[in-house]
């Protein structure tokens, strides 16, 4: 098992740090992820997600830090580690005109499944993935949510421990991505490790934990309904004569303002809340608390930390270098 | 499912269908979208939702029933709809290698636009979606928040009265993602229509209605609370415990749990209040597991999505 962590820690990063040029893409990244986990890697486009990922599945050596995976380097082929290893990339290169059968098949003989082992385990990850009666279809012709659930079920052939997913959900249908949280549901319980990034704050609640992504290093790391917990500042549904609310509004305290399906969602600091509140219903407004979500605490906290690009000059300071990288790996 | 069609309406959309060979993209569509309204258009990939956009926006005939769009009926005048409509997507609106500047002359220019009026426009838009540092900036190297307003100020060169937002918030920053918002309601204020769709539930929940599309029909149409109501009546809880399999082996067989779903490191339960009582639902839950920690959670747009295109399945 070469060098052992931490009881019971899976997925190790240690300080990683990573430019590409003079574009810094992780600035001391460090987390831990344990045995049967779901972790949320959680931030927006350039914060670092893809980089991560690519250096924890072995694909690049970081410039500064250390990756382990169940102790082992995963940039040293030699050691075993890729067998543990499931890594699904956001463009995942399935053969377009190799049929979902064929494809499996393909990545079976690649990790070197024995025919009985395979035909066992590709009939389970077809049923959970509901993909059997499409067996014959060519790759290329799948809808994006298919295609997705067929990568994830080439990356699970050969059972790995951990499993790496770059934003498996992005600009797949909302059902699909349902299907997708449930089978990872599904692994974890079998005491699978799952790393999975994500642009979309909504997804972070579906994680055991999260991890907050920005400007290369984590912003803040824990238990989704414990983080949104702590949020400082209180949500309000208000719903009146909206024209009148938003000239209201146009004061200090207010932290945003957003449509709700006919009402106003509007995030206020905890000390204005009061005041506020006492303002809106004085119009004639219906005012309701509301559950803060992810969103409003990383807007909370990411304000003061600065942007991962550099708002005066408006030019992409991260994120372009990542998509060549990616583009490289083809 | 006819909606408000009123003498108003900025969309009106009666029986609409389109066949292509033999299979139909959109089947017996009727709605309406009333002036100033944000309308959430959603569905899986292949429900029919991009066909819809392209005949609404005057690119792709009906074979089927009709369409009127800022009063223009699609069919008879796709041109004259096209000076009406603004459309965005992320994906294809602008041409990397021009700047901002050279990206919305080139679109001016497409709306018969020129001369000292366009450069008006540029000049009001630029500063509307605040992009005036960044003009001479080639667009691919713009941040995807910055992206998307040069692709907005495109989409309202001719000052359209209803825009299209096609999925116009993918892989945003939520900075950048609210700043577009307030951007976009700016505009609704003043009276211009939004036809959005998203793949994401929580920013549907921003529209005042939504319109589900199953297989080319539209499934369900009404308010987000509406349909709530309509397709997942009852309460919804978070359940968080240690013992999760236990509980989640127990709950679906007790008496008024309608749906028992794993969600982050718990899971969320629906139950009839009539039949089973949040006193009732801890005492079990803590009958299984002591720990158990039983919290109101509101129902969301994913379970309505769920329920009507799945059945409930998950």
């Amino acid at each position: 098992m070469g060098e052992v962590v931490e009881p019971g820690v899976v997925l190790l990063a240690e300080g990683l740090e990573h430019s590409f040029g003079a574009v810094r893409a992780l600035a001391g990244l460090s987390f831990r992820v344990a045995a049967g986990e779901l972790y949320g890697l959680i931030g927006a486009d350039g914060a670092g997600k893809t980089t991560a990922l690519r250096i924890l599945a072995g694909l690049m050596r970081p410039g500064r830090g250390t990756a382990r995976i169940a102790g082992k380097d995963p940039a040293d082929a030699r050691s075993g580690v890729r067998e543990l290893l499931g890594y699904m990339p956001q463009r995942y290169s399935l053969y377009g005109d190799l049929s979902v059968g064929e494809n499996l098949r393909f990545f079976a003989e690649l990790f070197c499944l024995d025919r009985r082992v395979f035909a066992e385990r590709s009939e389970r990850l077809l049923g959970i993935t509901r993909l059997a009666r499409f067996i014959d279809r060519p790759a290329e012709k799948l809808s994006g949510g298919m295609y997705k659930k067929l990568a994830l079920a080439c990356a699970l052939l050969h059972r790995p421990e951990v499993l790496l997913l770059d934003e498996p959900t992005n600009g797949v249908d909302p059902v699909s991505r349902l299907d997708l949280w449930e089978l990872l549901y599904g692994f974890v319980a079998e005491g699978m490790s799952v790393v999975v990034s994500t642009p979309y704050m909504d997804e972070a609640e579906r994680c055991h934990r999260v991890g907050l992504l920005h400007g290369g290093r984590l912003l803040l790391e824990g238990a989704p309904e414990r983080l949104v917990g702590g949020f400082e500042g209180v949500v309000l549904r208000v719903t009146g004569d909206l024209e009148k609310v938003e000239r209201q509004l146009e004061g200090a305290g207010v932290i945003a303002v957003a449509p709700l399906g006919g009402s106003l969602r509007v995030v206020v600091g905890a000390e204005a809340a009061g005041p506020v509140e006492a303002e809106l219903r004085g119009l004639g407004a219906e005012v309701e608390r509301l559950r803060p979500n992810f969103e409003d605490l990383f807007l909370a906290r990411a304000g003061g930390e600065g942007l991962p690009f550099d708002r005066a000059q408006g030019v992409r300071a991260e994120g372009a270098e990542e998509q060549r990288a990616q583009r490289g790996e083809g | 499912m006819g909606g408000a069609a009123t003498a108003g309406a900025a969309i009106v959309v009666e029986g609409l269908g389109r066949r292509f060979g033999s299979f139909d993209a959109v089947r017996e569509v009727s709605f309406g979208v009333g002036r100033g309204e944000i309308f959430g258009y959603l569905g899986a990939n292949g429900a029919g939702k991009s066909t819809t956009i392209r005949i609404l926006c005057g690119l792709l005939a009906p074979t089927a029933g009709r369409a009127r769009v800022a009063g223009i009926d699609v069919r008879a005048d796709p041109e004259g709809v096209k000076r009406r409509i603004g459309y965005m997507s992320q994906k294809f609106s602008l041409y990397p290698d021009l700047t901002v500047e050279e990206n919305l002359d080139f679109f001016g220019g497409a709306y018969g636009l020129s001369g000292k009026a366009l450069a008006q426009r540029i000049d009001a838009l630029v500063a509307e979606v605040g992009l005036e540092a960044q003009r001479r900036v080639q667009t691919r190297s713009l941040p995807g928040g910055w992206q998307q307003r040069a692709a907005l100020a495109g989409a309202l060169l001719h000052d359209p009265e209803i825009l299209f937002l096609d999925e116009p918030t993918a892989g945003v920053d939520p900075a950048s993602r609210r700043e577009f918002l307030a951007l976009v309601r700016r505009r609704v204020r003043r009276g211009v229509t939004v036809f959005l769709t998203t793949h994401y539930m929580d920013e549907a929940e921003y529209c005042g209605r939504v319109g589900l599309m199953v297989d080319g029909r539209l499934a369900t149409l009404g308010t987000p609370a509406e349909l709530k109501a309509r397709h997942v009546p009852g309460a919804f809880f978070a359940v968080r415990a240690g013992r999760r399999a236990d509980l989640l082996a127990m709950l679906p067989g007790l008496d008024g749990v309608l749906a028992a779903n794993p969600y982050g490191a718990g899971f969320r339960v629906r139950v009839d209040p009539a039949r089973l009582s949040v006193e009732g639902l801890a005492a079990r839950c803590r009958g299984v597991d002591a720990g158990a920690e039983i919290e109101p959670a509101g129902a969301t747009l994913d379970d309505v999505f769920l329920q009507v295109v799945a059945g409930g399945r998950a």
